[in-house]
């Protein structure tokens, strides 16, 4: 064929190819802890990656278990892993990372008396914020009268 | 009525402490959750492997050595950079215990986190070993015992084996000073 006709389809050839290699290899990094482990049936694995997901890693510390990529977060992968492979089930794995770092590694803070205040806080200020804007009208309204 | 007009401004001030305070927390360093426990039952070999010890050719760094006498363990690791920084003041530290009457009976231990062996004794050899034993933890279970999450950290730990303060980031001198040393001399004086 002519020349550049062939040029040209060599170049789309191999455009193609680098974009197969690129989108190949950017589905690869996106791979995370399910493909590394295995379970009996779909319905543990949805288990362990709900208990993945209600711990926080603690390095990166706005990310749970199942999305971050630190050491620490895999090796606590890997425990709890073995820990429910022999049939420990989400309580016991729980209290096993809370006796050893804490209530701060549940990524939902569990409602107890020394977070009563970061769950109805801002409840509450929504309320002050309600009275004060009462009182103001109601102020209002008496000067109008 | 006047005291009306002061109400932003206390709200201001009121708003004003409250930030101040949380310029000052760090709520990526949590406390440890072993605080006033006893230490994790652990077992690990020592990093410096000691066969001029008769009879004894591997030693064990584990529960058995931290009761009888105040302990520091510093948790490190060879690619921790703040590691080398506060190891000065660990030497400074190990100085005082050996010598001078004021920390005299205080034993530092080392816990050496996911590094390789020979990286760790070389670096040892080179900046100086303060520890009286260092276990070797190469795969980070048994720091995780401990609720270490990055290094350095650094316990301190009473006769009893009970844990009494874990210091998140590197032991500087100030720390050493403020923090660290006055809870030392109070670990002593307990009988």
């Amino acid at each position: 064929m002519r020349r550049n006709v062939r040029h040209m389809l060599i170049r789309n050839v191999l455009s193609s190819l680098l974009m197969i290699v690129f989108m190949c290899w950017s589905v690869a990094t996106f791979a995370d802890s399910r493909d590394l482990y295995e379970f009996d049936t779909p319905a543990q694995q949805t288990q362990f990656q709900e208990i993945l997901t209600r711990l926080r890693c603690l390095v990166c510390q706005n990310q749970n278990l199942a999305d971050s990529n630190a050491p620490l977060a895999r090796d606590l992968r890997d425990e709890i892993y073995k820990k429910f492979k022999a049939g420990e089930d989400r309580e016991m794995i729980m209290s096993y990372l809370t006796d050893r770092y804490g209530d701060f590694v549940l990524y939902r803070p569990p409602l107890q008396k020394n977070t009563y205040i970061l769950w109805f806080g801002p409840l509450l200020f929504l309320f002050i914020g309600f009275v004060v804007l009462f009182f103001i009208v109601c102020r209002r309204d008496k000067k109008i009268s | 009525m006047k005291w009306r007009l002061f109400i932003p401004f206390i709200i201001f001030i009121g708003l004003g402490i409250f930030l101040w305070r949380g310029l000052s927390l760090d709520p990526s360093e949590i406390p440890s959750a072993l605080l006033n426990k006893p230490v994790p039952t652990f077992s690990l070999p020592n990093l410096k492997l000691n066969d001029d010890v008769d009879g004894v050719d591997e030693v064990v760094f584990s529960n058995d050595d931290l009761k009888g006498h105040v302990s520091i363990v510093n948790v490190w690791a060879t690619w921790c950079a703040s590691c080398q920084i506060e190891h000065p003041v660990l030497m400074n530290i190990a100085r005082q215990a050996k010598g001078e009457k004021g920390f005299k009976g205080l034993v530092v231990f080392g816990l050496n986190y996911k590094d390789n062996r020979d990286d760790a004794l070389r670096w040892l050899q080179q900046l100086g070993d303060p520890y009286t034993k260092v276990g070797f933890d190469g795969d980070g279970r048994a720091a995780i015992d401990w609720g270490v999450y990055g290094t350095p950290e650094t316990f301190v730990i009473d006769r009893e084996g009970v844990i009494r303060y874990r210091q998140v980031g590197p032991v500087t001198q100030e720390v050493w000073e403020k923090t660290l040393a006055p809870l030392v001399e109070k670990l002593r004086r307990m009988s």
